[in-house]
């Protein structure tokens, strides 16, 4: 049918600010685990635009595991999601983590990213933080809350000083 | 933003300053490669709810049937080999005939249906083959710029086989008079890509005294990266 040359793909186009009816009327902030197994933890994501204002109606899918997640962000450019702890990646070793599919209106195409549950000292055991300039490796990084363990928080910035890295697949 | 992505002009910028939303939202640092033996992508994705019965027929989900052109969307879903995927979930969403979206932000002010959420979804099936029967959305204004009108368009969601396929994109109609004015289609370069957005008229499709029939294959990117070169 191709002649044996490959197709280009369709083109993504912004998910734009109307999603919520198609794609968040039943939110999935509690992360379905093929094998549940390992602690509970919640999490909080927060998204911010260049100017480090809220990012209001974006979508936040999260992946790991076999488990898949999917909120929208709030008025605050919040979402909360409930999930296992990721497991740690063999072959080779990865710290645990989280990934992440990022759409918004003024996103052409969605971005991706990677959300870390490690100790900042780790860092650089990782290969594919080890990509990742030194002092740009804490993006990738939820932090835990001092007084609640089970508790983290994740920022990504689009824009900005604190710029979230954002990898191409 | 140019990235390897971006693939000679066939996928978006995430920086394209016409569609002024971009401005403030497109990461401004390069993205970093991910190398293929790094990303774990076969990750299957659990627990999608169960289809509905009318979840594919998006004129038949309220008491009464909505007002505008019936019409029925069909296509395949293909990789980049021109293989089916079939079990890939669509979901679309999608104004109504007058252009209103049932959303609490949409202030145009243009009637909405009691009759028309405008939402639905689809697995593809062993052909990688689905259909939608709905009604053809209006064309809207919006704020980009002076006298903003965005092309009629129905979104699509698709979950392929792993998140590296993951695709959201909007469906247009044929010979579009609003193209050439919309930013956020001609963000797509590749005058080839931008026409894989348009749906074509399909008689075949067109059900007699009944529906109007568009056809729209989607073709997902491949789970390997393959090089742009040569491709159709």
């Amino acid at each position: 049918m191709t002649g044996g040359k490959p197709l280009i793909a369709t083109p993504a186009q912004t998910v734009g600010p109307f999603f919520h009816f198609g794609l968040t009327r039943e939110p999935r902030g509690r992360m379905v685990d093929a094998a549940p197994e390992g602690e509970m933890l919640r999490l909080s994501i927060r998204v911010f635009d260049g100017e480090t204002q809220p990012v209001n109606d974006a979508m936040v899918e999260l992946w790991h595991d076999g488990a898949f997640g999917r909120m929208p962000t709030g008025a605050d450019g919040a979402c909360e999601f409930e999930m296992r702890a990721p497991r740690p990646k063999q072959n080779p070793p990865q710290l645990p983590h989280t990934n992440v599919c990022l759409f918004a209106r003024g996103l052409l195409r969605h971005v991706f990213t990677r959300m870390y549950f490690a100790h900042p000292a780790q860092l650089a055991d990782d290969p594919v933080l080890a990509l990742v300039a030194e002092d740009r490796r804490r993006t990738l990084l939820a932090e835990q809350d001092g007084s609640d363990p089970g508790r983290w928080t994740f920022e990504i910035h689009l824009q900005g000083t604190r710029e979230t890295v954002f990898f191409d697949l | 933003m140019s990235g390897p992505r971006d693939l000679e002009g066939t996928q978006p910028p995430l920086l394209y300053p016409p569609y002024q939303s971009t401005i403030r939202r497109a990461p401004a640092q390069p993205l970093i490669r991910l190398p293929e033996h790094l990303s774990a992508l076969d990750e299957p994705v659990y627990g999608w709810w169960p289809l509905g019965a009318t979840d594919n027929d998006l004129t038949r989900q309220h008491q009464d049937e909505p007002q505008g052109q019936r019409i029925i969307v069909a296509g395949r879903v293909l990789d980049e080999d021109g293989r089916a995927v079939p079990g890939a979930l669509l979901e679309i969403w999608q104004a109504n005939a007058a252009g209103r979206y049932r959303h609490a932000n949409d202030d145009h002010p243009a009637p909405l249906d009691p009759n028309f959420t405008g939402a639905g979804r689809a697995i593809t099936d062993a052909d990688g083959r689905y259909e939608f029967t709905t009604i053809k959305p209006g064309a809207y204004p919006w704020r980009n710029h002076e006298n903003a009108w965005r092309p009629a368009h129905i979104h699509f969601s698709v979950f392929g086989t792993s998140f590296r396929t993951r695709l959201v994109t909007q469906m247009y109609f044929p010979d579009d008079p609003m193209f050439p004015y919309d930013p956020i289609f001609q963000s797509i370069r590749d005058e080839r890509a931008r026409q894989r957005l348009v749906s074509r008229f399909d008689l075949g499709l067109t059900r007699p005294e009944w529906a109007l029939g568009f056809s729209f294959d989607i073709v997902l990117r491949g789970e390997h990266a393959t090089p742009f070169e040569g491709r159709v």
